[in-house]
Formats: structure tokens, sequence, C-alpha cells
């Protein structure tokens, strides 16, 4: 193998604000070797890659890039420095054509005019080079299956002249056949010279084509290692360090054993048959890999997803108002019953981000609290709102003040202190603390211990397995679309819940019945979670 | 507290009353007719169409929504009006309760539709339009339908003051609205609905229901717009109305009332109808031809527009 370093990384850093998301973090990549970033979610992969591909820039530390200091200041910069990313998310544009998408930056045209049958030539050339020739060229990108368009995405990267080319989850959306193409090209590639660094929660598919492991946790580098030496076993004990995980004097329970909320059986989409049971004064935390639907989960219970089969049974059911087969069938339904939801994402469905902190923190209870006959009782409204206001300490000129101008810490305090004012029995957080400062982040821990105390339930999903340490009575992690193990106080530790969160990924012959036809696994023939 | 309301009260009106005040003067300096009582009958007397349009147009955008089909649903409730009064002898209360009940129809109809089915209401009140300027024509077999004194005096001044019945009516109209808007349940959902659909979804509000009934209102409102107009021309005329709901959209707009919903006001909607009416009036007084006085028109909107855009920014910024 070539030994030669292409790509040195020197104390790189990146800082949002207040919060250090990549610390210090040193590597290097040799040209010909494909090189794993692993990490649990939040780790810095992603970041980290971000950075390297010119998509965002470092707060500090410096790259070095062949014999020359690196320094991208836009994709399109490292695009002409040779290095290439195929993103989780697709960045594929639905409506244009297969060729218009893999030819994008470079269409072949004549003075402005598209010259139709060199497109889809050349367009043909490249899919035939990675195995795609059952592709139509002239097919909208949206009509192609996810699998499909991830390799179309992943096809367009490759045919690029790159040194270096980054993958982050490339095979998150693939079947195992496809999978296997990929890895074909990839080696390919890796004999042609090119580095590749290479992002995946498939750790048995870590273990087959990577070179050499780069371990990241909590933004900090841990270490490097060759594949060869390495068990998945020992990468999960890797990325989950030895952080203390049962700091229990500083830890009071609530828990009741009078119960408060009933998931039975629910299924919804990816959610898959998940039971759980929350009592009165508990805090359940849920975590789980990203994309393992845990915020499906909470939308399913909530009524914001129509669940297609299961339960959701509140102990409170004097004013419930439900259907028939016992689910929420929209969020009024499960607010009436006295569900509420923190969403992850405030801005986009969690606040009406200009108008006013007294607005956004009456709104579910408008009706019920703050009018009668139809008219809003102004006074009352001010009263309470002052009144929560002082009582979260939310950070503000006046209760007229739109909610955008907030500090998103802030922010979040009124999306809780909306469903205080509507005195809700069980509270569903979805990462209650995603971007907020430390002592924002204190101020909602103790928040839910109020919220225990007062006898009400909560369900915090969150990827911060240290804050579910600091919070929680118990968690449940989640691995593709099941709730896999639930571990109390006295039998969590991080190790264990990183690999019930890893277990669908590392169990040999994990094939989900009904995915594979008989005779397309032969035994010892490890499919990586085939989702075809 | 109080002072930085008031603050607010004068930021939010003081610009539009500004823009209208100038206007009058403008036009008193150059023409020696327009600063005199008649003036203010002619505007009394043109405002009220279009400010119960706008009216109902304010509630529609806030929502997000437009409306297109107000015209034709002002020209429909003119000729159910016309037809029942002159031909079946019906009393203008009870005619204009029909009206109002096709019109508020249709509207609910628009808005079960596109809210029902999440289509753009952009293009089923489009369809309205052509649908209910079809029914109008069908009623009143496209002649134009000569009602009389019956209906004359809803829009002649009560006579020593001013004002007709029509004119106390929008105006009561806008008082309303506003009400509805800034002091009940309804009024803070539809902004709510406007500003952040999902949100509101995802903090227990169905709100379907409050926007259907919003484009219904908007119906109702044409009704009365019927009304008006029908009272001012003695006559229910089935090709009338054509193109006043870009009046009443612009006078939305230059009130401040945002095309991608969450914000308006019904008070200025309605100084933005005076705007409209002021200019028109004062640049037919002092002569100016007709094909200025579009370009003029067109001219106003936009820089009001302008103007306010500009305020967002400044009042974001500091």
């Amino acid at each position: 193998m070539n030994e030669h370093v292409l790509l040195q990384t020197n104390g790189l850093t990146k800082r949002y604000g207040s919060v250090t998301v990549l610390r210090d973090v040193s590597l290097e990549v040799r040209s010909g070797e494909i090189h794993a970033l692993l990490g649990a979610n939040g780790a810095g992969k992603s970041t980290l890659c971000k950075i390297i591909s010119g998509l965002i820039s470092a707060s500090g530390g410096t790259m070095q890039l062949g014999d020359e200091i690196y320094a991208p200041q836009t994709k399109q910069h490292a695009e002409a420095c040779g290095v290439e990313i195929v993103q989780q998310e697709l960045n594929l544009i639905g409506t244009l054509s297969v060729a218009e998408n893999v030819l994008l930056t470079r269409l072949p045209n004549r003075g402005g005019v598209l010259q139709s049958r060199r497109l889809h030539e050349e367009a043909r050339r490249i899919l035939d080079r990675f195995g795609l020739s059952d592709v139509a060229t002239f097919a909208p990108v949206e009509s192609l299956g996810v699998g499909h368009q991830q390799m179309v995405e992943i096809a367009t990267a490759l045919a690029r002249q790159c040194r270096l080319l980054i993958l982050d989850e490339p095979t998150a959306a693939l079947s195992g056949t496809e999978a296997k193409q990929l890895f074909g090209h990839l080696s390919t590639l890796r004999g042609a010279g090119v580095a590749i660094i290479y992002i995946s929660h498939r750790l048995d598919e870590v273990a087959k084509i990577a070179d050499r492991v780069t371990v990241l946790r909590d933004g900090k580098y841990v270490t490097t290692r060759e594949t060869g030496s390495l068990r998945a076993n020992d990468m999960v004990a890797l990325m989950s360090g030895d952080a203390s995980s049962n700091d229990a004097a500083k830890h009071q329970s609530y828990r009741t054993d009078e119960m408060a909320m009933q998931v039975r059986s629910l299924t919804c989409g990816k959610v898959r048959d998940v039971t759980l049971q929350v009592r009165r004064g508990e805090r359940l935390g849920i975590t789980g890999l990203v994309g393992s639907g845990r915020t499906e989960l909470l939308r399913a219970i909530f009524g914001a997803d129509l669940a297609t089969s299961g339960e959701v049974v509140l102990s409170d059911q004097s004013n419930g108002r439900r259907s028939k087969g016992g689910r929420f069938l929209n969020p009024s339904q499960a607010v009436a019953s006295g569900l509420a939801m923190v969403t992850e994402d405030r801005k986009q469905n969690g606040l009406l981000l200009s108008k006013s902190i007294a607005t956004n923190t009456t709104l579910s209870s408008l009706r019920k609290r703050f009018s009668r006959w139809g008219l809003l009782r102004g006074v009352e409204e001010r009263r309470v709102v002052i009144e929560i206001v002082d009582g979260l300490e939310i950070r503000c000129e006046s209760i007229d003040q739109r909610v955008a101008t907030l500090s998103g810490g802030n922010q979040q305090k009124v999306a809780v202190a909306k469903w205080l004012v509507c005195n809700a029995d069980v509270f569903l957080f979805d990462e209650p603390t995603r971007g907020i400062d430390v002592a924002a982040r204190r101020r909602i821990y103790r928040l839910l211990e109020s919220l225990a105390a007062d006898g009400k339930a909560c369900v915090i999903v969150s990827s911060d397995l240290e804050e579910l340490f600091e919070t929680c009575d118990s968690i449940a992690v989640m691995c593709d679309g099941q709730l896999v193990e639930t571990f109390d106080r006295e039998s969590w530790s991080q190790e264990k819940i990183m690999q019930a969160s890893f277990s669908g990924y590392v169990k040999p012959g994990y094939v989900k019945p009904g995915d594979v036809k008989p005779g397309d696994v032969k035994p010892g023939d490890v499919e990586p979670g085939d989702r075809a | 507290m109080n002072r930085s309301k008031w603050f607010q009260t004068i930021v939010q009106y003081g610009g539009l009353l500004i823009v209208l005040v100038l206007l009058i003067l403008v036009f008193s300096v150059s023409s020696k007719n327009f600063f005199q009582t008649s003036t203010l009958v002619t505007i009394a007397n043109q405002v009220p169409d279009l400010t119960f349009l706008a009216v109902g147009m304010t509630l529609v955008l806030i929502v997000r929504g437009i409306d297109l089909s107000v015209g034709s649903l002002l020209a429909l409730s003119s000729a159910v009006l016309g037809v029942l009064m002159a031909k079946q002898g019906w009393s203008i209360g009870s005619a204009l309760v029909a009206a109002m009940l096709v019109a508020g129809l249709c509207g609910t109809i628009n808005g079960l539709i596109s809210v029902g089915f999440g289509i753009p209401s952009f293009i089923v009140t489009l369809g309205m339009l052509e649908i209910a300027r079809g029914a109008t024509k069908a009623v009143t077999d496209s002649q134009s339908v000569y009602i009389g004194s019956n209906v004359e005096w809803f829009g002649q001044p009560l006579g020593s003051v001013p004002f007709s019945p029509a004119f106390v009516a929008a105006v009561l109209a806008v008082i309303i609205g506003q009400f509805i808007l800034t002091r009940t349940v309804f009024g803070r959902y539809c902004v709510a609905i406007g500003t952040n659909n999902e949100a509101v979804r995802m903090s227990g509000i169905r709100s379907a229901p409050y926007a259907i009934a919003v484009f219904g209102i908007s119906g109702l409102m044409c009704g009365l717009a019927g009304l008006a107009q029908t009272s001012r021309l003695s006559t229910a005329d089935p090709n009338g109305a054509v193109g006043i709901e870009l009046a009443a959209i612009a006078a939305c707009v230059i009130g401040g009332t945002s095309l991608m919903g969450g914000r308006g006001s019904v008070i200025s909607s309605f100084i933005g109808v005076l705007i409209i009416q002021v200019l028109q009036t004062g640049l037919a007084q002092i002569g100016v031809a007709d094909a200025n006085k579009q370009i003029i028109t067109g001219t106003v909107i936009v820089v009001a527009v302008l103007l306010d855009a500009l305020r967002i920014r400044w009042d974001q910024h500091s």
C-alpha cells in the first residue's frame, strides 16, 4: 500500500456560539486507503467531513493536502483541489433527469444551448461504468427508488476526478447487492490511489472494507487503528469510552407505581411494534442512532403521523377523546387527552417565530384557559404569561417580544412553557437541549425534575447519553424502528447502551424476514441491514 | 409599557396616515375643488364596496390564502338582489340575506376545496371567479336589472350627514373585523395558522375549520359589497366589478398585510382602500388622462409596499 499521506489535519476545532462540536482533531489520511470514521451521534464525524469538503469552515486548526496548505472556503474550492463529498442527505434535484443531475455542474452546451445527445451519452457512460445500466438517463430522479438515487449521487461524485472522496453513510439506503457493488468500486478507486474517508454505523461493513479506523468521541480524537486488529465490539468500546454513567448521588427518582401512559404494539412507518409504558413521576429516556426511529415514535404517539396499528392509552381518560382503535388521529386529540410534545425542530414546527412570547405561550390553551365565548381574556393571559416567564427565567424585554429575537435556550423555554400553561400530564421531549447553551440546559434539566416531582410523566428522546444519564430514571434503546432494550439506573452503562444501539447492525445474520428471497443469503454471508 | 404600546400603534398606522394626508394635501393644492364636502361625499360613496371586500380579503391573506373570486361573487350577489327585488318583489332585507347566503356558500366551497384538499387557493378561487361570473349571467340573462328606489336609499347620504348607510355599514365591518382579528380566539388562530400551520397543528389545534371559515366570511363580505354597489348604481350589472379583486388585494397590501400570511390589520387595509380611492378621485379631478391615472395608481401601490418592506427590515434590525 502506498504510505503517502494525502490529508493532514492539525488541531481542527469548530464552535457554534458557546458550543464546541469539534475539539482539536488531528489525523492523517493516506492516498490509496479507505479510512473509516467512527463515533456515536454527535461525535463530530459529519462536522469534520464538512470542514474537509469546504461546506463549513473551521474555527481553529489547519489542514494540509498533499504538500500544500489547504483551507477550502467553499465546496467548489474543495472540488477544485480534488476533494469530493457525498453527504448523507441526497442532494439531487428530483424533477430533473438522471443525466442532468449527473452532469449538473458541467452540462454539455454550445453557447448556452443544451446538447441533449452528448448529455445523455456522457451520462450513460458514467452510469454504465458503475453498474447502473438499468437506470434510464432521461428518467426524472424522483422516479427512482432511494437506493438508486443514492447510487446515482455516488456515481456522480466518483465520475469526477478526485484525490479524496468522502462518503457519509453511503449504504444507509442501499440494498445488500448495491452495497457490494459500491464496495467493489471503492476498492478500484483505492487501487488507483484515491483516499477515501468513510462514515458508517455498520461496523461489520467497516471491518470488511476499511484499512484504518479513526474513532471520535464528543468531538475529540480518540485513536486511529489498523482495522485488522479490531472487532466490532472493540470499536463500540472505543466509541463509548468510560464516562461515569452511574452518578446516582445527584439523581433523585420521583417514579410512582401509577401508570401515566401505555403504548402497545405501536406501528407507524419506520416504527415497528413498539411497546412501552411510563409512570407518573417517571422520566424515561429514549436513545438510539440517528435514523433509528426515535422522532417517528414520538410523532406516532402524539398523533402527528397516523399509526397503522397499536394503542396509546393515557391513565386519566376522563376528558380524553379518542378513536376506537385507541390511537390519536391528530395532535388535537392527543392534547385534549393530556399529552404534550416539545418538538426537535422548534423553528419548523414548534414556535411561531414572528409572534410574541405571549402568543406562543398561550397557543395550546387559548380556547380552554384564556377565552370566554370566543373572546380573549387579555388580562388573564398577560398575568399567566408574566408569571411563567419569571418562573422559567426566560430572558426578554417584555412578553410582547418576538420569539425570533430570543436566544435558542430561551426559545426552547417558551416551547416548553406552552405545555406547562396547558397543564399536560405526559410530556414528550424530542432533543430538548439541542443547540442551547449550558446554563439553559441546566434550567431544562431542573424543569424536567420539577415536572417529575409534580407527578408528570416525561419521555425524553436524546442523542446525548450524558444528558439521559443525568436526568432519567430509565433508558430505552431503539434500533431500526424497534425498542430493543430498556435499562434502569442500576443496570445501564454507556457501553451496554451503545451495544444495544448497534445491535441491529452487528449481529450476524441480521436480516429482516421477508426482505430476502430464499437462496439469496449463503451461510456466513452477512448482509448489513438489508433494506431493499 | 403603555407608552411603547402607543408608540407601536403610531408606527403601525402612522406611515399609512402620512401617505393619506400627503395625497390629500397634494390634491388640495393642485385642485381648488378637491378640499370640499362634495369630494368627501363622492369618496365616501365610492368606498363601501371595496371596503367590504378588503375586510374579507385581509383575513384570507392572513391565513396565507388569496381570494380571486370576490369580484364575481360581488356581481353574483348583486344579480341575486336584482332578480329577487325587481322580479320577485322581495324586500331588501330578505333579498340581502339570500345574496349573502349564496356568496357565503361559494366562499365556503372555495375554502373546503382549497383547505380540505390542499390545493392552492389561487387556483380554486380563479375557477370560482369564472363559475360565479357565468352564474351571474345565467341568473340575469346577461341583462342589467334595474331596481330603483327600493335599493337606492342604502347608498344615499343620510339627510344632513354626508355618509350613506352603506358607508356606515362598511366602517362597522372594519371595526368588527379588527375586533375579531385582535380580540378573539378565532382571530388569534388565523394569525397563527398563517404564520406556521405545522406549529399550530403540533400545538393541538385543528386549523382546517378556521381556514375554511375565513373563506366563508370573505364570501359573506362579497354579499354586502354586492348590496353596496347595487344601491349606488340602482342597478344589478352582470358585467360589473370586473377586476375589483385586484384593487382589494392592493388595498390590503398597501395596508401592510403580508401575502406570505400571518400579518395584517383590517384597519390598515381600510386606510389602503381610502388611499386608492382618494388617488382615483383626486386624479380625475385634476384632469389626469386615464392612461396616466393607471400608471400613477400602479406606482403608488409598488412604492407603498416598498416602504412597508423597508419598515419591516428596520423593525427587525432594531
